[in-house]
């Protein structure tokens, strides 16, 4: 009979923890950021068609770095959550604040319970009535929890990200400086990235005040070429 | 009865490859939250007329198409009995962006009927990133339908109207059903309900080809008019407390209602009219064979 190597249980939480973060590393960054009448979402993706932002309810959208199925399969339980608990109670009664805490429970569990953490960090962000409404959780492959303020980044490079995003970001500035600020922050993360971005390689989203029912909506197409030339000119200096 | 969000049953049928549609998925693992699943479903003697429960009822709904699209319109009445249970009820609501659906019978089954309908669709559209057909709408709510036939059997009747704006044949289309699922598209015209006899005559008599939205929609009114002057559960519109029909219309713009005020315009119209005229407009006897 072989016995196993005795492991201490630190070591492999270092472990699981270094395997996620080298996976997160190896993916682009992504950055959410509130402007004047709603919250952003950019993230680089070549992709028109594999999402790395979605809507999740009315008000609640999901921005995810990472591997793709593990996300993708937790944004499908992240509106399976939604709805379900929207047609039980009320549609006012799905907040970011549960869905952040129960996709917590899930990645803890994983990260402790199985032997291969998920690779993914996300974001669940919550339009309020006013920007002070808002709320933006960014939740990691081991389930904690982070509640944000004014702008978030994720993925290998975040801190970096974030650096950049902190110099740019404004309260209350409008979605073209938001743009310009978060293409700043993602052109600066060093992984071979030029400046100048095109709207083909951007996956951009918002979630925006004042729509009626559902206030997601994504940002492609004309729109959003001419939020990247207002943003390209105003950050030109 | 609680509901245990973080339980493993529930967490791993989120986590589980599987469905888009939110019915099968609640059914897989919280099958005590869908409508059927009531814990006196089956115990009831019966909620029809002529049974000991007097449920509130929903009446006539008339839906008609126009050129690039199709409009649908509901009294406010609900009726118990021969009591009048709600004077404001609404019984005709959006389904998604492009399609619409009114409700007739036991007014609580088929309100929850709606809410079921309009999630799977939103599911849907947010699990695969895009709508389902109108024909796919249309099957599923044939589906849900078929559902409720235990409950139906019981005296639980309810049957709805869909119509919709198919972005394939640039037209508005309209779908029955009876209450084992059976779906049947409607050509031009359609109406449910107490008063839909009634309606639908007056529909005959003054639907026209390729007509206009706003024709359309004065059609509606008149229809719903004729249904509430012969139909007892049917409501007219209500001119002293200002409650109108329940309009909406679906085209390549998508669904809207109109508002209290538009509505308002079209129900007064049909009144002042009637006032001179209380059997509404007159159709010829003869087919115009010119033009």
């Amino acid at each position: 009979m072989t016995m196993p190597f005795y492991v201490s249980p630190e070591q492999a939480m270092k472990d699981k923890a270094d395997y996620a973060r080298k996976g997160i590393a190896r993916g682009r960054n992504s950055v959410v950021l509130q402007y004047d009448e709603g919250i952003l979402f950019v993230a680089p993706n070549p992709s028109g068609a594999l999402h790395k932002i979605s809507e999740i309810y009315d008000r609640i959208a999901f921005a995810a770095v990472g591997r793709y199925n593990e996300y993708e399969n937790l944004r499908v339980a992240g509106v399976r959550y939604a709805d379900t608990r929207g047609y039980q109670y009320d549609r006012a009664d799905v907040t970011a604040r549960g869905l952040a805490n129960w996709y917590a429970q899930i990645l803890g569990t994983i990260f402790t319970e199985s032997n291969k953490p998920y690779e993914v960090e996300i974001v669940v962000a919550e339009l309020g009535e006013s920007a002070a409404d808002d709320q933006m959780y960014r939740i990691t492959f081991d389930g904690s929890v982070a509640d944000e303020h004014g702008y978030v980044a994720m993925g290998g490079q975040a801190d970096q990200v974030s650096t950049v995003l902190k110099e740019r970001y404004s309260e209350g500035m409008p979605l073209s400086g938001a743009i310009g600020a978060a293409l700043a922050a993602l052109a600066g993360q060093g992984n071979g990235e030029a400046p100048g971005i095109n709207a083909g390689q951007l996956e951009v989203a918002v979630l925006m005040r004042g729509r009626a029912h559902r206030a997601f909506r994504r940002l492609t197409g004309a729109r959003l070429e001419e939020l990247l030339a207002a943003a390209g000119g105003g950050g030109a200096g | 009865m609680g509901f245990d969000y973080f339980g493993e049953r529930f967490t791993a049928a989120c986590m589980a490859l599987g469905t888009s549609s939110f019915a099968d998925f609640l059914a897989s693992c919280a099958p005590s939250l869908l409508p059927g699943a009531a814990p006196q479903a089956g115990r009831v003697a019966g909620g029809g007329p002529g049974t000991g429960l007097d449920l509130p009822h929903a009446t006539t709904i008339v839906a008609a198409d126009f050129d690039g699209g199709v409009v649908m319109a509901g009294d406010r009445r609900s009726t118990a009995g021969s009591m009048i249970a709600l004077r404001d009820i609404e019984k005709v609501f959006r389904s998604d962006d492009y399609s619409c659906v009114g409700i007739a019978g036991v007014a609580g089954v088929g309100l929850e009927l709606v809410r079921l309908f309009q999630l799977e669709l939103e599911h849907y559209e947010k699990l695969e990133g895009r709508s389902l057909s109108l024909e796919g709408k249309a099957n599923r709510l044939s589906a849900f339908v078929r559902g409720n036939l235990g409950g139906a059997m019981q005296g639980l009747v309810v049957i709805p109207l869909f119509a919709g704006y198919d972005a394939e044949t640039g037209q508005g289309r309209i779908f029955s059903y009876d209450v084992a699922g059976g779906r049947y598209e409607e050509h031009k015209f359609h109406s449910i309900g107490s008063g839909s006899v009634f309606a639908r005559g007056s529909l005959k008599k003054l639907y026209t080809d390729g007509m206009s939205a706003d024709d359309a929609v004065t059609v509606c009114m008149q229809a719903l008019y004729d249904a509430a002057d012969d139909d007892s559960a049917t409501g007219g519109p209500d001119l002293i407390r200002r409650i109108y029909p329940v309009i909406a219309t679906v085209t390549a713009d998508g669904f809207r209602q109109l508002t209290e005020d538009e509505a308002g315009g079209y129900a007064q119209a049909v009144v002042e009219e009637r006032r001179r005229s209380p059997t509404g407009p007159i159709a010829p006897l003869h087919s115009q064979q010119n033009e």
